[in-house]
Parts: C-alpha cells; sequence; structure tokens
C-alpha cells in the first residue's frame, strides 16, 4: 500500500471504519485444484468494475494437478488495484493463504507489517508435513512480521453450502468463493459481477451455483456483520482517474487475437488462417481465436509446430492471412519454414509467447530470452522484421502493426510476447473502431507485365499473386530463384542481388515505423533505461520513482527490435549510462552494443519472475552512486 | 444452370507444359509420369489458373517448376501441411501435392499420416523409387531390406513400408496404385483420383535409373507384367495372367489369399474374390500383396468417400455466422465481455 492516510469516516452502516490507500497488492494463493486463477481474475473483474486501475500477474505451476498440498502444486494469481498503475505490484499487501504450501511458497514475499489470510482448516498435520513445515507457521514465529487472520474458511464454508447436499469434496471447492467474499468485503467491492458470472459458468449445475453464491455471500457477510478481529479492518482503495470511455479488461492473448483481426480488416482481406499446435503458455491464442469464426478466422489445430506454420504460410500464399503461434521450443521446429516465408516473400505473423528456455525449461515461466532466436535464428541470411508487445493492452496495436508489415512488405514477422503478458489483465478503454487505421492490400490482378519477383519501388515488395487468378500462374518455391521472373537461379550475381533486397527490405521498413520516443524522462541525463517487451511497467515506475528523488532517469521502451527505429543511436549517445533491464542474460544489450558501439550496459533477471520496480531503482541508482 | 452456348474450354497436354527446362536425369520415370499428369490434367479440364501443385524436396519435388499451374515447391516432408493451407484458404482450387517415398514416407511420414486421417481435399502422387536420388543414392523407408547403397555399404537393415497399407491404415479414403511407364493407366487412376472429393493417395512405381535401376522390374517388365499384375476393376473377379486364367481366392479357414488356376482342380470363375473398392480389409490384403508368391495390385485399391476436411471446416464456420475479416464489426468484438463506462 503506497500510502497511509486517515482513515474515513465510519460508513454509511456505521459498522467499521474503512482506511484508505491509493493502491492495494493482493495475492491468492493455494493448490492448483483451489481454483486460485479464478479467485483471482473475479477479484479483478470487481475491481476494475468498482474503478480502479489494475495490472495482473497469475502464477501457476506446469502441472495440471500436481498433488495436493506440496509447494510444487501452488498456483498464485496477484493482483495490483488502486489509482495509478503499472505494475502488478513488487510485494502483497495482502496474501491469502489457502493451504501450509501456499503459505510456504509466498510468505517471504509480503511486505512487512502487510497481511496474511489463512485458512486454519487446512493447517493439518498432513498438510504441515507435504509443504515442509517441521512446526505449525501459525503457532511459531513465521508469521511475526505480519498482521495475521487466521480463519477456519473450510469450516464456514461446508456451514455456509450445508444445505445444497454437496459432496464434502465439492463442498470444500466452494472454499475460493467465500475467501473471496471476504476479500472483496475488506476492499469495499461489489459481488454482483460475480452472482452473475456463477449463475452463467454453472448454468446446467444450478446447486453448484447455488453453493458457491452462497459461499460468497457467507465470505461477504462475515465480514460485514464485524465478526473480525478488532484489528483487521476494511480499506477504500483510490479510484483511477481515468479518460473516459467504455472499458473492458483484457489479458495480452486477447489483445492480440482481436488486433490479428483489426489489422485484418484494415487490411482488406477475406480471412485469417491461425495454423498452430497446443504449447504452454501460447495456447490461450487458439482457444480466443477458435471462438472468432464469425469474424473470418479459421483456426487448424496441426498435427506439429512444423505442419502448424506450413498451413498458415500455405493460406497465405492462397490469399488468406496465415498466422501461426507458439512458445521458444515450437518456433525453433518452425525455423526451417519462416526460412521458406522469408525467400518466397509471403505475409506471415508468427507470435511467439516467450517462456523460460532453454529447451522445456520453465513452461509457466516468464522470460524474454527468445530475442535472438526471433531476431537471427534462422540459416542463411534470413532477415525479418520482429516486434514486442509491452502491454496487456498494447497487443492490439502491435498485432494491427505487424498485419501492416507483412501485407505492405510480404515478408513474415515475428511478434513477440511473453507467459506474463499472455495472462496478465488491465483495464483498456476501448478504441473507436474507426480510429483503426487502413491499409488496404492490392492482390495483383493484371497479368499485363507480371512478373512473379517484380518489385513495388518503394516497399521492394513483390506482387502477392493468389492462385486462382486468370493469367498469374507462376512458380514459387525455397530454391534461390531469378529477380523478376522467380525461375529457379544459381546465377552469383542474382543470388548477391536477392540477398541485397532481402535486406533492403528491412531499411525500408526502418524509415516507415514511427522515430523512437522517450517513455518518461528528458531527452539527454545521467541515465537511460532501455527495455522492451513485459518489461514496460516496472521500467517506467522506477524511472518515475527515481525522478520524483531528483536523479535524471529516462526510459526508451522499444516496440521496434528489427530493425531498431533509425534515430535510437543519436538518443541513446545523449546519456552517460545506457542501462537494458532485460529478462535475459543481455540479448537487447548485445543487440544495441553491436548496433551502435556504445558501452550499454544490461540488468538482467533470469528467475522466471517479472522485474520489480525496486530491483530497477536500486540498480540504476548503483551506477549513479547514489547521486541526486 | 449451364449455359450450353458457352463452350467449355478445352485443353490438351502441352496446355498444361510450362516454358522451363525439364532438368531430370534422361531415362528418368518422372518423365512419363508428367507426361500422364498432363494428358490426365487436359482429359479433368480445369483451367491452369485454377490448379495448384505443391511438393517437398527429392528429384520428384521439382515437379511444379514443369506445369503450367500455380506451383509452390516447399520444404522437405511439408508439402501436405501447405496444401492444407491452400485448401482451406479457397477450398475451391484444385490442389495435388506432389512426393517421393522419402519426402512423404520418412521426414514427412507424420504429415502424410494426418493429411490422409483429416481427409482434406487433395491429389497425392509420391512418386515411390525405393531410394534417395537428390542426395545420390541413399536407402530409403520403402527399400527393400539388404538394399547396399552409399550409407548402407554392407546392405540395409530396416523392413520396408509399403505406401498403401501405411496410407490405409492412416485412413485414407481413396488409395491407387500405377507405374511410372503404364501410361494409359495411370491416366485413367489420376483422374479417378480427382474424381474422388477427399484425400487421394496414388502411389506410382517409379525407375531411377541412376541409383536404383529395375527396382519394380519383378512386376513391370515387360516379359513378366501379365503374371505378376493384377489390374484392379470394381466389381470384376481379382483375375491376372495373360490368359487371364488365374485368380485370387481366400484360404479355406484362414484369412489368406491363394493364387488357383481356372479349370484346375475344378476351380470356377465363382470362387474368385470380387474386387470391392468400399472394402477396407480386402484393400489392406490386396496392398501386400508382391511377387514371387503373389501379382502385385495395380489400380484403385480402396475408394470409399465422406466429407471432406475443409469442407467440413467451412460448413462449422459458416452455422457460426462466418463473414470476411473485411466486413467484420469490430465493436462487437471488442465489446463482447463484460464492460463499463467512465463519465
Amino acid at each position: 500500500m503506497t500510502a497511509n492516510r486517515r482513515p474515513s469516516s465510519p460508513d454509511a452502516r456505521g459498522v467499521l471504519a474503512r482506511e484508505v490507500r491509493d493502491s492495494v497488492v493482493i495475492r491468492f494463493a493455494g493448490d492448483s485444484g483451489d481454483g486460485m486463477q479464478l479467485t483471482g481474475t473475479q477479484f479483478t473483474m470487481e475491481a476494475a468494475l468498482a474503478g480502479s486501475d489494475i495490472a495482473t500477474f497469475p502464477d501457476y505451476p506446469a502441472e495440471i494437478r500436481a498433488p495436493a498440498g506440496t509447494t510444487y502444486g501452488v498456483s498464485a494469481f496477484q493482483i495490483h488495484f488502486g489509482g495509478d498503475i503499472a505494475t502488478a505490484g513488487d510485494e502483497p499487501d495482502v496474501l491469502v493463504a489457502l493451504n501450509p504450501a501456499a503459505l510456504k511458497v509466498n510468505h517471504q514475499d509480503v511486505r512487512i507489517g502487510g497481511l496474511v489470510v489463512v485458512d486454519t482448516g487446512a493447517f493439518i498435520q498432513r498438510n504441515l508435513s507435504k509443504a515442509g513445515f517441521d512446526s505449525n507457521p501459525l503457532d511459531d514465529d513465521t508469521l511475526a512480521p505480519y498482521q495475521t487472520l487466521k480463519l477456519d474458511i473450510s469450516k464456514r464454508t461446508a456451514q455456509a453450502v450445508e444445505q445444497y447436499g454437496l459432496s464434502a469434496k465439492e463442498a470444500q471447492r466452494c472454499r475460493n468463493m467465500w475467501t473471496l467474499g471476504v476479500m472483496l468485503w475488506m476492499f469495499g467491492k461489489d459481488l454482483q459481477a460475480t452472482i452473475d458470472w456463477l449463475e452463467k459458468k454453472f448454468a446446467k449445475l444450478p446447486k453448484i451455483a447455488h453453493a458457491n453464491i452462497a459461499a460468497l455471500n457467507a465470505g461477504y457477510a462475515f465480514g460485514e456483520t464485524a465478526e473480525m478481529p478488532s484489528d483487521v479492518v476494511g480499506y477504500t482503495v483510490a479510484k483511477s482517474d481515468v479518460a473516459p470511455g467504455v472499458y473492458r479488461t483484457v489479458t495480452g492473448t486477447d489483445s492480440t487475437a482481436w488486433g490479428l483481426v483489426a489489422g485484418a480488416k484494415a487490411a482488406g482481406l477475406d480471412r485469417i488462417m491461425l495454423g498452430t499446435y497446443p504449447i504452454t503458455p501460447a495456447s490461450p491464442l487458439l482457444h480466443v481465436m477458435a471462438n472468432l469464426k464469425e469474424f473470418g478466422v479459421i483456426t487448424f489445430q496441426a498435427e506439429d509446430e512444423i505442419a502448424a506454420i506450413c498451413a498458415a504460410i500455405g493460406a497465405s500464399y492462397a490469399g488468406a492471412l496465415g498466422v501461426t503461434s507458439s512458445s521458444g521450443p515450437g518456433i525453433a521446429l518452425k525455423t526451417e519454414a519462416l526460412g521458406l516465408a522469408v525467400a518466397t516473400e509471403l505475409p506471415l505473423i508468427v507470435v511467439n509467447s516467450q517462456r523460460a528456455g532453454p529447451s522445456t525449461g520453465m513452461p509457466t515461466k516468464t522470460e524474454q530470452s527468445d530475442l535472438f532466436q526471433a531476431v537471427y535464428g534462422r540459416n542463411g541470411d534470413t532477415p525479418m522484421p520482429v516486434i514486442a508487445v509491452a502491454t496487456p493492452v498494447d497487443g492490439f496495436e502491435v498485432a494491427i502493426e505487424a498485419v501492416r508489415l507483412a501485407t505492405k512488405y510480404m515478408t513474415p514477422v515475428m511478434l513477440l510476447i511473453d507467459g506474463y503478458l499472455a495472462n496478465a489483465a488491465e483495464p483498456w478503454r476501448l478504441p473507436d473502431p474507426d480510429d483503426v487505421p487502413s491499409f488496404p492490400i492490392a492482390f495483383r490482378t493484371d497479368p499485363e507485365g507480371f512478373q512473379p519477383f517484380g518489385r513495388d519501388p518503394d516497399s521492394l515488395a513483390r506482387p502477392w499473386a493468389v492462385p486462382g487468378t486468370p493469367g498469374l500462374a507462376h512458380r514459387i518455391g525455397g530454391l534461390e530463384r531469378d529477380s523478376e521472373s522467380g525461375h529457379i537461379s544459381y546465377d552469383p550475381e542474382n543470388h548477391r542481388r536477392m540477398t541485397e533486397v532481402r535486406a533492403a527490405k528491412l531499411d525500408r521498413i526502418a524509415h516507415d515505423i514511427p522515430v523512437q520516443d522517450f517513455q518518461w524522462g528528458e531527452d539527454r541525463g545521467d541515465v537511460v533505461l532501455v527495455g522492451w517487451g513485459s518489461t514496460y511497467g516496472p521500467i517506467f515506475q522506477a524511472a518515475k520513482h527515481l525522478t520524483e528523488q531528483g536523479h535524471k532517469v529516462s526510459h526508451l521502451h522499444l516496440r521496434y527490435l528489427n530493425p531498431l527505429p533509425p534515430n535510437l543511436g543519436a538518443l541513446l549517445a545523449r546519456f552517460e549510462h545506457v542501462l537494458v533491464p532485460e529478462m535475459n542474460v543481455g540479448q537487447l544489450v548485445t543487440m544495441l552494443r553491436s548496433t551502435y558501439l556504445i558501452d550499454a550496459k544490461g540488468l538482467n533477471k533470469v528467475t522466471g519472475q517479472p522485474f520489480r520496480v525496486r530491483e530497477i531503482e536500486e540498480a540504476v541508482r548503483a551506477r549513479t552512486g547514489g547521486k541526486q | 444452370m449451364i449455359d450450353t452456348k458457352r463452350p467449355l474450354p478445352q485443353f490438351s497436354p502441352k496446355d498444361f507444359a510450362s516454358d522451363q527446362d525439364v532438368r531430370w536425369c534422361p531415362g528418368c520415370g518422372d518423365y512419363a509420369i508428367l507426361k500422364g499428369v498432363q494428358r490426365a490434367l487436359a482429359d479433368i479440364g480445369r483451367s491452369p489458373d485454377e490448379t495448384v501443385f505443391v511438393s517437398g524436396i527429392g528429384c520428384a519435388a521439382r515437379f511444379p517448376y514443369y506445369v503450367s499451374t500455380y506451383g509452390f515447391h516447399t520444404i522437405h516432408g511439408r508439402a501436405p501441411t501447405f496444401a492444407t493451407g491452400i485448401k482451406l484458404a479457397n477450398p475451391d482450387l484444385d490442389v495435388w501435392v506432389i512426393t517421393g517415398d522419402g519426402d512423404g514416407l520418412s521426414i514427412g511420414g507424420n504429415h502424410m499420416l494426418h493429411v490422409l486421417r483429416r481427409n482434406v481435399d487433395l491429389q497425392i502422387m509420391l512418386f515411390n523409387n525405393e531410394i534417395y536420388g537428390l542426395t545420390k543414392g541413399q536407402y530409403s523407408p520403402t527399400s527393400k531390406r539388404g538394399t547396399r547403397s552409399p550409407s548402407t555399404p554392407q546392405g540395409s537393415l530396416e523392413l520396408p513400408v509399403t505406401p498403401a497399407a501405411f496410407a490405409l491404415g492412416a485412413g485414407g479414403r481413396f488409395v491407387a496404385r500405377s507405374v511410372d511407364t503404364m501410361q494409359a493407366h495411370l491416366v485413367e487412376v489420376l483422374k479417378r483420383a480427382h474424381a474422388h472429393r477427399g484425400a487421394s493417395f496414388v502411389e506410382i512405381y517409379q525407375n531411377c535409373l541412376v541409383f536404383n535401376d529395375g527396382a519394380h522390374a519383378a512386376f513391370t517388365a515387360k516379359s513378366v507384367a501379365h503374371d505378376t499384375q493384377l489390374l484392379l476393376e470394381h466389381g470384376k473377379p481379382l483375375l491376372f495372367g495373360k490368359n487371364r486364367d488365374r485368380g485370387l481366392r481366400l484360404k479355406c479357414g484362414t484369412l489368406e489369399f491363394e493364387v488357383v488356376r481356372l479349370g484346375e482342380d475344378g476351380v470356377d470363375e465363382d470362387e474368385i474374390l470380387v474386387h470391392d473398392e468400399t472394402n477396407r480389409s480386402l484393400a489392406s490384403m490386396l496392398a501386400h500383396l508382391a511377387p514371387p508368391d503373389f501379382p502385385v495390385a495395380l489400380g484403385v485399391l480402396f475408394c470409399d468417400p465422406t466429407t471432406s476436411y475443409e469442407q467440413a471446416v467451412h460448413q462449422q464456420a459458416a452455422e457460426a455466422g462466418m463473414t470476411f475479416v473485411r466486413d467484420a464489426d469490430l465493436a462487437a468484438l471488442l465489446r463482447g465481455g463484460r464492460t463499463w463506462t467512465v463519465t
């Protein structure tokens, strides 16, 4: 909680004073079968509906149902809500732990003096041993640094749902809703959206719906009727001072999917064909797009990653927008086909939801370590545009831009997001559909003077000549081809010419993208923080705090990673220190050093967790020797 | 209604020849196959502009450069996947896949399995020469055990895959066979494959003069053809031999064929099995027949059409109210969940 103010006057019910806070970070943690992701998502919805700005961080294990009660089966969902929110928060102010393992994994992260809510009913000997506690942490000094709220949530939930005749197991699965009820009371939120959602979700199981709603209401009532210990109070959290408009919450997956539709519409295409293969954390994009048939989207769950991209390329060849999506290991399998898309100069969007590597790595943990793979990872001199999403909302614009570049320049485009962004949510002021740019493409139809590899003099794009078009039948392929006719050619000069034109396309793109601007700070100073992708929130917040503390710190965040914005080198040269926070061991920093021959330094985090604001602030202070 | 006054476009095989010099080795069986395909395309009568040839990598995969249709020479083993994407984007196109024994059954074996089981409406021609030609003669997944090659100087150790049996096992709904040198037979088989809506798998025994000459001679040589080829016709008895006096019947008490001679030991034609293209079990047994004990079954082994994949995809999409993306209602898309208004 970033600021304390004096408690407000007793509320209308006169029950309890509510403390006022600028923002609060809550982490819900439990077993992976305890429904923590749903609980967090619903709390997010209620907070957003109540006018808070929000950022979320779902953190779940790779195992679907790891053995119950173990530390590796702990699933968590963190939400930061309040006034001006840029990150999911460094430290939870409130931790809700539904079993000992959840407490074990998460309690060290809680802010000193923060609140820890536990279900005492779950702290039985068997669960304590599974979590590796020698003694009960509720009885020793484990939780001494925190306020604690010990509630027998298991028992109270069972009482609340007693009348519905559920099995003991079914009744316990309502614990998350009882807990959500308490938290919604504590932060003065409404219940209605959650009740509506439960009714819809369990429409075919009315008994389950009623029991969950009863548990939710009981949790809320528990807080409202002041059964709480006297030192636990309710809070009023600041509302966000946001622009008027229609809002919704959105994850990076949603915004990217919708951006692809908006982009294909802007290009005037008939169809999007997403060819993909299930992989964590990229699969949600397939799930979202499988439900967009009415908007012209066809999805194809292929037999493997290679088939997925090849089908997408085939669809582009036939005049649709081919899209494929995956995560690092799957992108590796697509590499050969990416080369073919570059060689045959066909539009294609490749979405990479990055996760921690190498190899299978940590499928559900986030990382930014596929930048080299995206920019350089192909055989031959095979340049390809690479752009990155910075926030959950940003996916919409970035996906539209990916479609623009792919169709205008006849090239595959790699769109980088990561496991964090794909799942994290924030509120989004919906754009006016009329404000979405329009960039209609023209398929080649005129046989007069048609050359399959003739080029537009500005974009250097070859014509998109779709099978079925009268008079344009031609052959393309992966063998080097004549720079006009497309016929197979091993001519040395022709290969030089084709290699150069493939590179020149990226130069043209470099001059067709916005000039790089600062996200925060002056255009010269002591330190410039350069980031890309999901580090946006913590870098921005750190730059802001440091500036408030008198440091001369600016923030540059790159959407375009290949090609880099042409003015970037000049901007970097105006700072004494160039610091590049990345969730890898230094990939962008290496690119910046080699491109601009500057002494950029990396700030690297490879724990599978997003940066904390504090970590970046400390790194900057270390560079500047604490000088202000 | 068909406009009878407007003449249908008429094509000749040379309308399907591209302007490129064909660069296969002199004497390669691929020349004969190219000729047969161009004849079949002319007879079928679809315009070159509505026809796409897709190939992977290998000698056979150069095929698209030599026909005047749209063509896509892709990457090793993946031709069926590109073809699937093309059909999903535009089901009206007539799409042919050209592959070989290495391309289609080794590196691309997985895709072959899935394109057949999905039943995408494609004609898939697998040129089987039992050798890797373009990489200079290594044994392939269809090479007979003991094949001596640069990579197996003491002879190959692996048991070969039988392409037609693989296709049937994968759930293929149309499986046929022909031979590069049997021009008239090949043209008819290709036309049957084209007429079948769904994935049509055609194995073509093809001779590689340079690295595996005579691989199929045991049943393709003129001197033995009559006695070693069983030319299948739906509804006709399984007879072969110069005088069509030998046939297949089921051995009493087992699920096995035996070769019998009409008139010998009182055998008459009623005892000979009749070919039924819709019988998958019969097709599987026929697929495995091989000299010296049995003839090789050529022609349509199996044909049992059902809804093709891209047809089903578009039908389901239409039922879900599919529009063109360019007509998509973005406001409906973006506001399709819970929203709130800040004033």
